[in-house]
C-alpha cells in the first residue's frame, strides 16, 4: 500500500505575504502554490520542466515550480504572477507590455513568460532581439509564434528603462 | 425581417484585447483552477501496449490505498454508459456518398474497452480519489494482465495481406475510401509531354495546446442535472454526447466554457463521457486534468498521410493533369468521418488552375492514437504535396520554381472560380474573389527575393547554402451548419453576448464585441462576450475550422442589428417619434441631428421590460434581447502565400530559418492585430510540422515521443520574425465580408520550407519527400543526390 508520505511545515514569503502550511515532502512548489495557497495563476503545462508555464521567482530568480519541491522553497521568498502588479493594482511593465503588444492569446503560458521578463529587467538591461529570443527560449507558446512576445519583452525593457511604474 | 448591417466602425481597428487584463494578472480561470467542495480527482490507467487482449484487471491494491473512493473499468460500468456516438458520420450530407463514391464504416468506441486495447495510451480504467496524487499512485497499482497481440503501426502493415485487424468486425483495416474528379485526368496526362510520379509523406504530429485537457463535472442528484466545465471546444456537442451516453435529457446536461488554454484541434476522448459519469455515479464533483505524457500519447494527433502523385505538364511547366492517390493513417478510430481526409481534396489544388484533376483516398486504421482535425486539418498535407510537385516540375524542366508557380496560378479575371468538385457540404467549390498572382508578388517583395537571391549566389560555395521556397494556400473557412448568438442590453445599459463559439485564445471576447458595438452604435467597452453556456443558448457549434469570425461574427452582427432596430422602435414609442427619425449614437437613442434629445440605453431597457408599462411596439417581444442563427451558404475561401528563406549547413544538415513572409487574404479583418497574431502563431505551428515535431511510433506501435525532450516544439530561438502583409478581397458570401484566418498560417510552412531546403542545395537535385525534415534527413538526401 502506497504511503501518503510524511508532512512537514514550510514557511515562505509569497508575494510579500507569509505562508505557513504543512506539506508532504513530495509536493511540488507548483502544486503547493496552486492547491494550498489558491494561487492558480501559476500554470502547469508539462510537469517535466520544459514548457516554462510554471515559472516563478525564488528570491528574485526564475525557477520551474514543477521541478522544485515546496520543502525546497522553505524559508525563501516567492513571487508569482499574482504578485507582479503594485499594491495599488498598477500593472508591472511586463504585464502592460504583453497586453499592449498582443504578446498573449490563450494566456496559459503567459504567467511564466511574465516572470522571466520580470527577471531580465535589470538596471541597465539592453538585449537585441536574438538575445531576447534566447532568453525566452525556455518557454513554449503554441499561440503567438513568439514574435509579439519578443516585441513585448522589448517594450517592457524600454518601459523599464524609462523608469515606468512597476519596473 | 432583414436587419440592415451597418458599415464597420471599430471593426478593422486593432482594439486592445479585453481578455488580457485577467490573463496578465493570473486571474484567468482554466479548468484546472476550478474547485468545488468535496471535489474528487480521477486518474487513468492506460494501455502500455499497441494491441493486446485484456485478460484480467485487479484493482484490489489500488482500492486499499487510503483516500481512494472508486475504481471503474468496463466491468464496473456494467451497461451504465452507452458507446460513443458518431456524430460526424451521422451528420454527413447523404448526397455526399454518391458525389464522391464514399464508402465509410462505423467503428463506435466503447466508453472503456472490454476485450482489447487498440493503442498505447488508450484508457482502460479510472481511479477516483480524494487527492490527485493519491489517484495517480493508485492507478499505478492497478494490475492489468494483458495478452499482447500483433499490432499494425503503418499503413503498409495495416494493408498487407493477412494483417492483424484493428476492428475485426469491419473485415479489413480500411475505414473509408472515396474519390473525386474534375475533367478527364487520364486523357490530360496521356497527352502531356512530361509526366512525373512522386511519393510524398507527412509525418504524424500532435496539437499540443499548452493547457492539457481537463474536465470538471458536478451532479445535482436532487435535480438530476450535470454541470460540466472543460477544455472541450464544442460545449453543445459535449452536451449531446454526454446526454446520449448517460441517457439524460439534453438540457439536464449543462456545459460551460471556462478559460481554455488553446486547443488547435478537436477530438473525442473517453474522459468526456467518463468524468461526468463518475460525478453522477459517486455523487460528488470529479475533476480530471491530463498530464503532458497523456497529452502526447493520446490527444489530437494529426497529419500522417502518404501521397502518390502523377502529374502531366507541358514544356513550360504548365500542369495539364494531376492525379493524387493517398493513404491516411487514422490510428485506431476516426471520429471525424471525412473532415480531414476530404479537406485534402477540397484544398489540394490551392491557387492553381488544374481543370483535369482526380484524387482518391484510402483511410486506414492502425494501432496508434486516433487522429483528429488539427489546425489545417488536411490543408497542410495538400499544400505540401501540391507545392512540392510544382517545385519538382521546375526541377525537371530546369525552370525557376517561382516561374512555374506564376504560370499555373488562377488569374484574377478567372475569379470567382468553380473547381469542379464538391465541398463536403455537397456544394460545388467556388473560390471567392482573390488575386493570387498579386499575392505571390507581394509575398516575394515582402521577403525581398532579389536580396536573398544575391546572398544565395554569394554563399553557393560555402557550407552554408541559402534557399528560398514558396507555398500558397487556400482555406475553406466558416463551415456550417450554423452558429448562434444572443445579444442583450441589460437594465444597467450594458451589452451581453452569448454564442456557441466558445473561445480558446482567439480573442473572440474582443472581436465579437467590436462587431456588436458597430451594429448597436455603442462603445466596445460596454459589450461583454460571455463564455459559452449551453443553458444560455439552445444551439451552438463551436470555435474550430477557421469558422468563428465568419459564423459567430455574422451571427452576432445580425442579432445586434435586429436589437438596434428594436431599441429604436422602443425609443420611438417612448418619445412619440417616428423610429425612422431616430439614430443610436454612442449608446444614446436620439432624434437625428439633435444630440440633446433622446434616451440612454438604460432608459430604453427599462421601457422594454415586460409588464403594464412596457413600451415595446406590438409584434415585438418584450425585453431588449435578440437571437440569430447564422447559416452560411457554404464555406468562404481565404488564401495566402508564404515564402521561407533557409540556410542549410551541408556539413551538419541543420536548417536555419533566416526570413519568412506571408501575405494573406482573409477579407474584412475584424481586428488586424489579432489577425496578425493568428498568422504568426499558425506559421510557427507549421514550422514545427516542417522541422521539429513528430509523434513517432516504433514498428510495434510503441510510442517514442512522450515528453518534450523527445517531441520537439519550436521555441522562440528557432524561428525568425515573420513579415506579414494583407490583401482584403471581402467575401461576398456573408454580410461582414470576412473569411477565416485561424488555420491558414499553419498550412504552408512544410511546403515552403521543404522547397527552400531543396533550393538551397541546388544544383544537387536532393529529394525532400517527407516532413518533418530533420538534420539527418537533409544529410541523407545530400548523400543520395551525390551518389
Amino acid at each position: 500500500m502506497a504511503s501518503l508520505g510524511a508532512s512537514q511545515v514550510v514557511r515562505m514569503l509569497v508575494n510579500g505575504t507569509p505562508a505557513e502550511r504543512p506539506v508532504q515532502a513530495r509536493t511540488t512548489l507548483a502544486d503547493f502554490l496552486r492547491d494550498d495557497l489558491d494561487l492558480t495563476g501559476t500554470h502547469i503545462g508539462c510537469g517535466h520542466g520544459v514548457c516554462g508555464a510554471c515559472t516563478v521567482l525564488l528570491d528574485g530568480e526564475t525557477v520551474r515550480s514543477c521541478l522544485l519541491l515546496a520543502v525546497q522553497a522553505d524559508g525563501h521568498e516567492i513571487t508569482t504572477v499574482e504578485g507582479l502588479a503594485g499594491e495599488d493594482g498598477a500593472l508591472h511593465v511586463a504585464q502592460r507590455a504583453f497586453s499592449e503588444e498582443h504578446g498573449l492569446q490563450c494566456g496559459f503560458c503567459t504567467p511564466g513568460l511574465l516572470m522571466t521578463t520580470a527577471e531580465l529587467l535589470g538596471d541597465d538591461v539592453r538585449l537585441s532581439r536574438p538575445e531576447i529570443r534566447e532568453r525566452i527560449s525556455g518557454h513554449l507558446c503554441r499561440c503567438t509564434g513568439y514574435q509579439n512576445i519578443v516585441n513585448a519583452v522589448e517594450s517592457a525593457i524600454a518601459l523599464h528603462r524609462e523608469g515606468a511604474v512597476g519596473g | 425581417m432583414a436587419e440592415s448591417i451597418l458599415p464597420p466602425r471599430t471593426v478593422g481597428t486593432p482594439l486592445p484585447r479585453k481578455e488580457d487584463a485577467r490573463f496578465v494578472t493570473g486571474r484567468g480561470r482554466y479548468t484546472g483552477d476550478l474547485k468545488l467542495p468535496g471535489m474528487l480527482h480521477a486518474a487513468a490507467v492506460r494501455s502500455p501496449y499497441a494491441h493486446a487482449r485484456i485478460v484480467s484487471i485487479d484493482a484490489s491494491a489500488a482500492l486499499a490505498v487510503e483516500g481512494v473512493v472508486g475504481f471503474f473499468s468496463a466491468r464496473e460500468l456494467a451497461g451504465k454508459v452507452r458507446p460513443f456516438p458518431e456524430p460526424a458520420i451521422r451528420d454527413l450530407n447523404p448526397r455526399i456518398h454518391a458525389l464522391i463514391d464514399l464508402e465509410i464504416k462505423s467503428q463506435a468506441m466503447e466508453p472503456l474497452p472490454t476485450e482489447r486495447v487498440l493503442w498505447v495510451g488508450e484508457p482502460v480504467a479510472y481511479v477516483v480519489a480524494e487527492d490527485p496524487s493519491v489517484a495517480e499512485d493508485a492507478a499505478e497499482l492497478v494490475a492489468v494482465d494483458y495478452d499482447p497481440l500483433p499490432a499494425v503501426a503503418t499503413v503498409e502493415d495495416a494493408l498487407a495481406e493477412g494483417a492483424p485487424l484493428v476492428h475485426p468486425e469491419l473485415g479489413s483495416n480500411v475505414q473509408q475510401t472515396w474519390g473525386a474528379a474534375s475533367g478527364d485526368v487520364d486523357a490530360a496526362i496521356a497527352r502531356a509531354p512530361h509526366v512525373l510520379d512522386v511519393r510524398l509523406t507527412m509525418g504524424r504530429m500532435a496539437a499540443n495546446a499548452m493547457e492539457p485537457r481537463g474536465l470538471l463535472a458536478d451532479y445535482d442528484a436532487g435535480r438530476g442535472e450535470l454541470r460540466i466545465w472543460s477544455t472541450v471546444i464544442r460545449p453543445h456537442l459535449l452536451r449531446e454526447i454526454v446526454s446520449e451516453m448517460l441517457d439524460m435529457p439534453t438540457d439536464s446536461v449543462r456545459c460551460m466554457g471556462p478559460d481554455i488554454g488553446g486547443s488547435f484541434g478537436s477530438g473525442m476522448f473517453h474522459e468526456e463521457a467518463m468524468i461526468p459519469f463518475l460525478a453522477r455515479e459517486l455523487g460528488r464533483p470529479v475533476r480530471w486534468i491530463e498530464d503532458r505524457q497523456e497529452n502526447l500519447l493520446n490527444t489530437r494527433h494529426c497529419r500522417d498521410q502518404q501521397h502518390d502523385v502523377t502529374v502531366g505538364f507541358d514544356d513550360d511547366g504548365v500542369i495539364l493533369g494531376l492525379r493524387d492517390s493517398f493513404r491516411a493513417d487514422f490510428g485506431a478510430h476516426n471520429h471525424y468521418a471525412i473532415t480531414v481526409s476530404y479537406n485534402v481534396a477540397s484544398h489540394f489544388r490551392g491557387p492553381f488552375k488544374i481543370d483535369d484533376f482526380a484524387i482518391d483516398c484510402t483511410g486506414v486504421l492502425t494501432n496508434k492514437a486516433p487522429v483528429a482535425p488539427v489546425r489545417g486539418a488536411g490543408r497542410p498535407e495538400a499544400a505540401f504535396v501540391m507545392d512540392r510537385v510544382v517545385d519538382l516540375i521546375a526541377d525537371e524542366l530546369g525552370i525557376d520554381p517561382i516561374d512555374v508557380r506564376r504560370r499555373n496560378l488562377l488569374r484574377p479575371e478567372e475569379m470567382p472560380h468553380e473547381m469542379g468538385i464538391p465541398y463536403r457540404d455537397t456544394k460545388t467549390i467556388v473560390y471567392d474573389r482573390s488575386d493570387f498572382p498579386a499575392q505571390l508578388e507581394a509575398a516575394l517583395d515582402l521577403v525581398d527575393l532579389q536580396h536573398w537571391r544575391g546572398r544565395q549566389a554569394e554563399q553557393r560555395e560555402t557550407p552554408w547554402r541559402i534557399g528560398i521556397g514558396v507555398s500558397s494556400l487556400i482555406e475553406g473557412s466558416g463551415v456550417g451548419p450554423h452558429e448562434g448568438a444572443i445579444v442583450r442590453v441589460d437594465d444597467a445599459g450594458a451589452v451581453s453576448v452569448v454564442t456557441g463559439a466558445q473561445p480558446h485564445g482567439q480573442g473572440l471576447e474582443t472581436t465579437l464585441a467590436q462587431v456588436v458595438a458597430d451594429q448597436l452604435c455603442v462603445d466596445p467597452e460596454i459589450v461583454t462576450v460571455r463564455p459559452t453556456d449551453t443553458a444560455a443558448i439552445q444551439h451552438g457549434v463551436g470555435t474550430f475550422a477557421s469558422r468563428s469570425a465568419v459564423t459567430a461574427g455574422n451571427a452576432v452582427a445580425a442579432a445586434a442589428a435586429k436589437l438596434r432596430e428594436k431599441i429604436v422602435a422602443v425609443a420611438g414609442a417612448v418619445l412619440e417619434v417616428d423610429p425612422n427619425d431616430l439614430e443610436v449614437v454612442d449608446g444614446r437613442v436620439q432624434v437625428k441631428g439633435s444630440p440633446q434629445s433622446g434616451l440612454t440605453l438604460t432608459e430604453v431597457a427599462h421601457a422594454a421590460r415586460p409588464g403594464p408599462g412596457c413600451r415595446v411596439p406590438a409584434g415585438m417581444a418584450p425585453g431588449l434581447e435578440e437571437q440569430h442563427y447564422y447559416v452560411p451558404p457554404t464555406v468562404t475561401w481565404a488564401s495566402g502565400t508564404q515564402v521561407a528563406v533557409v540556410e542549410v549547413d551541408v556539413e551538419t544538415g541543420f536548417v536555419k530559418l533566416l526570413d519568412y513572409a506571408s501575405v494573406d487574404d482573409c477579407g474584412q479583418m475584424l481586428n488586424p492585430m489579432i489577425v496578425r497574431g493568428q498568422i504568426h502563431g499558425g506559421i510557427v505551428h507549421g514550422i514545427g510540422n516542417a522541422m521539429f515535431e513528430e509523434a513517432r511510433y516504433d514498428e510495434d506501435g510503441q510510442f517514442l515521443t512522450s515528453t518534450y525532450m523527445d517531441y520537439l516544439m519550436p521555441t522562440a530561438a528557432d524561428v525568425p520574425d515573420i513579415k506579414v502583409g494583407h490583401q482584403a478581397h471581402h467575401s461576398e458570401l456573408n454580410p461582414l465580408g470576412v473569411k477565416g484566418v485561424g488555420e491558414g498560417g499553419a498550412v504552408s510552412p512544410p511546403a515552403a520550407i521543404a522547397n527552400a531546403v531543396v533550393d538551397a542545395l541546388r544544383p544537387l537535385r536532393v529529394r525532400i519527400d517527407r516532413v518533418p525534415i530533420r538534420p539527418e534527413d537533409v544529410l541523407a538526401a545530400i548523400r543520395q543526390a551525390e551518389a
